[in-house]
C-alpha cells in the first residue's frame, strides 16, 4: 500500500485518533436514552462522525493520486520550538518576574526564532514594547499584571 | 418605514457619542493598519483585544472590533492593489487589475475607486442591516430548540461549502471544533466532562486560547518557516488620487453591480465577504463594457471597484445572522458572539429588544466607521505604505507580547498562556496539513449552544430523531444543507471550485 497524498494521510489520522479518543472519553459519562440524553450522548455520537470521516480522509489518501504526493515538507524545528518556549517561559515568569523582566525574555527568546537576528534591534524592539504594554495595559486599560519581579516589591 | 428611521435615529444617537465615535475611529484605523500590515489578520488581532474589552461598555467594545473586521477590508484592497499581496483573502481579486493599474502608474485611481466603491456598498449595508434585522428577528422568535439546531447545522455547513480546500476536511475540523467545546461541565447535568481533573478545564478552554494559539502564534511559526519575501512597491507613482471623468462612468455600474450582489450573499450562511468578491468579479467579467475599454486582468477599473463594492457590502451583511441569530458566519463574527458573552449579553434574537442601543448603535457606527475610512484611506495612503516596509522582523514579537498579556490578564493566571502555547504547536500542524482552521473555531463556539439545543429537541420529541424533519422550519434547513453539501461536490461544480481557490495565497 502506497501513501498517495501525505497531507491526507497524517490528516486522516489525526482525525481518527481525536474522534476515537473522545468517543472513548465519553463512555465514562452517561450516555442516557434518546429521549433523555446524558453527558455522554452528544461527545460520543460526535466522536464517531469524526472518526468515520478521518477514515473517509484516510481512505482518499490512500486512493486518490495527488500530485507529487502531496507532501507534509520539513518540519521548522528552530521556530516551533523557540516560539514555544518563550509563550511557556513567558506563563511562567511572569508572576514572579514581573512583567519589566519577563517581556524582554520573550522577544528575545522570540527574535532567536527568526532568520535575521540583530542584537541593537531586539533590543530598541524590547524597549518599545515594553514600554508601550506598561503605557497600554497597566497605565491605560488599569490591567492587573505584575510590573516588577516579587523579590523587589517584596 | 417610521420604525425604520426611529430606529437609526436611535442607533445615530449611540453612534455619534463622542466616546463611541473614538472607539470606531480606533477600531477602523487599527483595522487598516493589520489589513495593511501582512501576517496579520483580523481574527489573531480581535482575538488579541478580547482581553482589554473587559475595561470597555458592551456598546463601544463591539463598535470598536467590528470597526477593526471593516477596516482590515479596506486595508486589505491597499496592498492588493500596491504590491500584488492582498492582505485579505476577500482582496484576492483586487489584486488581480489593481496590481496592474499601479503598474501602469494609476495607482491612485485604483485606490480611489476602491474606497469610494467600498464607501457606497458601506452605506448601503447599512441600510440594508437596519431593514432586515427586525423581520428576521421575528422569525427567530418562532424557533424552537429543533430549529436551532438544523439552522446551526446549516451554518456550519454554509460556512464551509464555501471556504477553500478539501470539504470532508473541513466538516471533519467543524466536528473537531465541537468536539473541543465538549470539554466543559454539562450544563444539564453538571458533570465535568474530560477535564482530567484539572479544575481549569472545567470551565471549558478558553476561545481566546484557542484564536490566539492557532491563529496568532501558529500563523508566527508558519510565516517564519518561510524564507523572507521580496517585495515590490509603487510608492513613488501613487500621486494624483483622484480618478477621471471617464472613470468614474466606468466604475458607477460596476460598484452598483457589485454592491447588490455583496450585500444578497454577505446575508447567507457561510457567504460575506470572500464570496461576495469573487462573485462580484465573475460577473464584471461577463458584462460587457464599452469600447475601446481595457481588457480584464490588465488593470480595468470595473475589476477592482465590483469586487471591492461587493467585498465590503459583503462584510457589513455578514453581520446580520450574527446579530439576528446569534450565528456566526465566519470566525471574524464567531469572536464577536465570544465578545459578547464576556460582556455578559446572551447573543440571539433577544439582543434586539434587551439592548437596543447596542443593537442600533452597533449598525449606525458602521456607517460612521465607514465614513471615517474614506477620510483615514485616501489623503493617508502615503503612511500605509511606509507601514509596508517593516520588517517582519519587528512585527511578530510586538504580537506575541500583545497575545501574551492578552492571555495572562484573561482571568489572571498563566493556564492560558500555557494552553495557547500548546494550540500554537497544533495550529502550526493544521496549516502543515493543509487543514483551515476557521471552521474549527466556528464549531467551537456554536458546540455548547449546539448540544443544548440538539437535547432540548430531543427531550421535547420524547427522544424521536424525526421530529427535525417533521417540523417544516427545521426540514427546510437541513435539507438546504443537504443540497449544499451535493451542490458542491458534484464533479464540474467541484473542478471551478478548486480553480476558484487557486488564486489564494
Amino acid at each position: 500500500m502506497k501513501i498517495k497524498s501525505q497531507k491526507d494521510f497524517w490528516s486522516g489520522l489525526m482525525f481518527v485518533a481525536a474522534g476515537l479518543g473522545f468517543a472513548a472519553g465519553a463512555t465514562n459519562y452517561s450516555f442516557g436514552t434518546s429521549a433523555r440524553p446524558g453527558p455522554g450522548y452528544f461527545p460520543f455520537g460526535l466522536g464517531i462522525l469524526l472518526a468515520v470521516l478521518g477514515a473517509m480522509v484516510l481512505f482518499k489518501s490512500l486512493t486518490v493520486e495527488s500530485e507529487g504526493g502531496d507532501p507534509v515538507g520539513a518540519i521548522p524545528w528552530r521556530p516551533l520550538i523557540l516560539i514555544t518556549l518563550s509563550v511557556v517561559v513567558f506563563g511562567l515568569a511572569l508572576p514572579r518576574l514581573g512583567l519589566i523582566v519577563t517581556l524582554p525574555i520573550l522577544i528575545l527568546i522570540a527574535s532567536l526564532a527568526g532568520d535575521e537576528f540583530r542584537l541593537k534591534e531586539v533590543i530598541v524592539n524590547f524597549i518599545v514594547l515594553t514600554v508601550g504594554s506598561w503605557l497600554v495595559f497597566i497605565k491605560g486599560l488599569n490591567l492587573v499584571i505584575p510590573l516588577w519581579p516579587t523579590f523587589i516589591t517584596g | 418605514m417610521g420604525d425604520l428611521i426611529n430606529n437609526l435615529m436611535l442607533g445615530f444617537g449611540v453612534a455619534f457619542t463622542l466616546q463611541n465615535m473614538f472607539y470606531a475611529f480606533f477600531g477602523a484605523l487599527l483595522g487598516t493598519l493589520i489589513g495593511v500590515l501582512p501576517g496579520l489578520g483580523p481574527v489573531a488581532t480581535i482575538a488579541m483585544l478580547l482581553p482589554s474589552i473587559y475595561a470597555l461598555d458592551a456598546t463601544p467594545a463591539l463598535i470598536m472590533l467590528a470597526g477593526i473586521y471593516y477596516g482590515a477590508q479596506y486595508g486589505g484592497s491597499t496592498t492588493a492593489i500596491l504590491i500584488n499581496v492582498p492582505g485579505e483573502s476577500s482582496s484576492v481579486v483586487t489584486a488581480i487589475d489593481g496590481y496592474q493599474m499601479a503598474r501602469k502608474g494609476r495607482a491612485g485611481a485604483a485606490l480611489a475607486a476602491a474606497g469610494l466603491g467600498s464607501f457606497f456598498a458601506g452605506c448601503v449595508g447599512t441600510i440594508v442591516i437596519a431593514a432586515f434585522a427586525p423581520p428576521l428577528t421575528e422569525l427567530a422568535f418562532k424557533f424552537g430548540p429543533a430549529e436551532y439546531f438544523s439552522l446551526m447545522v446549516l451554518g456550519l455547513i454554509g460556512a464551509v461549502v464555501l471556504a477553500s480546500g478539501s470539504l470532508i476536511k473541513a466538516i471533519s475540523m467543524i466536528l473537531l471544533g465541537l468536539l473541543l467545546g465538549q470539554i466543559n461541565t454539562d450544563v444539564i447535568s453538571g458533570v465535568p466532562r474530560f477535564s482530567f481533573d484539572v479544575p481549569e478545564l472545567t470551565d471549558g478552554i478558553g476561545f481566546v486560547a484557542i484564536a490566539m494559539g492557532v491563529f496568532g502564534f501558529g500563523e508566527i511559526i508558519a510565516n517564519l518557516s518561510r524564507p523572507a519575501e521580496h517585495r515590490e512597491v509603487f510608492t513613488k507613482d501613487v500621486k494624483g488620487i483622484w480618478p477621471t471623468k471617464q472613470d468614474f462612468k466606468n466604475a458607477y455600474p460596476a460598484v452598483l453591480r457589485g454592491t447588490a450582489l455583496g450585500s444578497i450573499l454577505g446575508v447567507l450562511p457561510g457567504g460575506g465577504a470572500l464570496l461576495a468578491s469573487f462573485a462580484a468579479y465573475t460577473v464584471e467579467k461577463k458584462t460587457k463594457g464599452n469600447p475601446g475599454d481595457v481588457p480584464f486582468g490588465q488593470g480595468n477599473i470595473r475589476g477592482v471597484a465590483g469586487p471591492e463594492a461587493a467585498n465590503n457590502a459583503g462584510a457589513q451583511t455578514s453581520f446580520i445572522p450574527m446579530l439576528t441569530l446569534g450565528i456566526p458566519p465566519n470566525a471574524v463574527m464567531a469572536l464577536m458572539v465570544g465578545a459578547m458573552t464576556i460582556k455578559g449579553i446572551q447573543p440571539g434574537p433577544q439582543v434586539m429588544t434587551s439592548n437596543p442601543e447596542l443593537f442600533w448603535g452597533l449598525i449606525a457606527s458602521m456607517w460612521v466607521g465607514n465614513a471615517m475610512l474614506v477620510i483615514l484611506n485616501l489623503p493617508l495612503i502615503g503612511i500605509w505604505i511606509k507601514l509596508l516596509t517593516v520588517p517582519y522582523r519587528f512585527l511578530f514579537p510586538a504580537i506575541m507580547s500583545f497575545c501574551c498579556i492578552g492571555l495572562y490578564t484573561l482571568n489572571n493566571n498563566n493556564f492560558d498562556v500555557f494552553m495557547a502555547a500548546g494550540f500554537g504547536i497544533v495550529g502550526y500542524f493544521f496549516f502543515k496539513l493543509g487543514c483551515e482552521p476557521a471552521p474549527l473555531l466556528l464549531g467551537f463556539i456554536l458546540g455548547p449552544m449546539m448540544e443544548e439545543n440538539l437535547r432540548r429537541a430531543l427531550l421535547l420529541s420524547r427522544g424521536d430523531w424525526s421530529a427535525f424533519l417533521t417540523r417544516p422550519l427545521s426540514a427546510g434547513l437541513l435539507i438546504a444543507a443537504a443540497l449544499m453539501i451535493i451542490v458542491v461536490s458534484l464533479p464540474s461544480i467541484k473542478k471551478k471550485r478548486e480553480v476558484a481557490f487557486q488564486e489564494e495565497p
